[in-house]
């Protein structure tokens, strides 16, 4: 990946989204760090887009900037008394030490490894290929997830179903 | 300069390691999914990633991969989130350090 204007559209999503981490663990708003949790997550998707992933790209904004964190929205809407604080446990310390200790190690790993071997050119379009390899290797796999999904939608109804309303009443 | 994979993969560390920070320290419920959540991401990442530079026979299966991971974390998403919202209706809180009824 030698062209500069990948490499610059590198640098600027990385700093978008490390930026944008940064700040919902730094803000003391929920609402505002699912505003910057989206941003994140737009640079992400992003950031696949330079590694030529377009499809993963366009499942990222779909799933995460669309669906996910409109459920993180509705979670804090739906609880209104819990209030809207951002702030850490007693834990922060113990949690920043592990995680900087966590950081260092696999950042130690990524730079002190010998990745000469790794560099090969960069896919065309990917989503047909992705397609078959749903429906042709993992198609097992592909099936599970689907009804892992059902399974997740049903659970959540069901958890959520005020008391008495729809089934009979005993939940 | 020019971009290689250790580039991409610090990005994926730090993200990991910021997702962890918030995933143990973050005191409301919701901001322990979104660290978890920003964790899922990091590590797709890093698939992408060398999906994109290491050679391999079936060069797309990072590809896959990521899809089921994307799967499975929004079915987790829905079923915390709705975990959630059930705690807050018998417990009046989301708050971790308060909800404690298993804490001797």
């Amino acid at each position: 990946m030698d062209d500069t204007g990948t490499v610059i559209a590198f640098w600027i999503l990385s700093a978008i989204t490390v930026g944008a981490a940064l700040m919902v663990a730094a803000t003391r708003n929920l609402i505002h760090a699912v505003v910057f949790l989206i941003v994140s997550f737009v640079g992400v998707a992003g950031l696949y887009i330079t590694l030529s992933a377009d499809f993963i790209a366009v499942t990222q904004v779909l799933i995460y900037v669309g669906a996910v964190s409109i459920l993180f929205l509705f979670a804090i809407v739906l609880t209104p008394r819990a209030g809207r604080q951002n702030d850490e446990t007693f834990l922060r310390l113990p949690a920043l030490v592990l995680a900087l200790l966590v950081g260092a190690t696999l950042g130690f790993v990524a730079i002190d490894t010998d990745w000469s071997i790794a560099k090969r050119a960069g896919f065309g379009e990917t989503a047909s290929v992705i397609g078959e390899a749903l429906l042709d290797k993992y198609v097992l796999p592909f099936e599970i997830a689907s009804v892992l999904l059902l399974v997740a939608m049903l659970g959540a109804i069901i958890l959520v179903r005020p008391e008495g309303v729809g089934g009979d009443g005993d939940s | 300069m020019t971009i290689h994979l250790e580039h991409y993969l610090l990005v994926g560390a730090v993200l990991f390691a910021i997702g962890l920070y918030l995933a143990l320290g973050k005191r409301n419920f919701v901001g322990v999914l979104m660290g978890i959540e920003m964790m899922f991401n990091a590590v797709n990442l890093t698939f992408i990633s060398f999906s994109r530079f290491v050679e391999s026979p079936n060069p797309l299966s990072g590809h896959v991969f990521v899809v089921f991971v994307i799967t499975v974390s929004a079915a987790e998403a829905a079923t915390a989130l709705a975990l959630a919202v059930l705690v807050y209706r018998v417990r009046e809180t989301i708050d971790v350090d308060r909800i404690d009824l298993l804490k001797w």
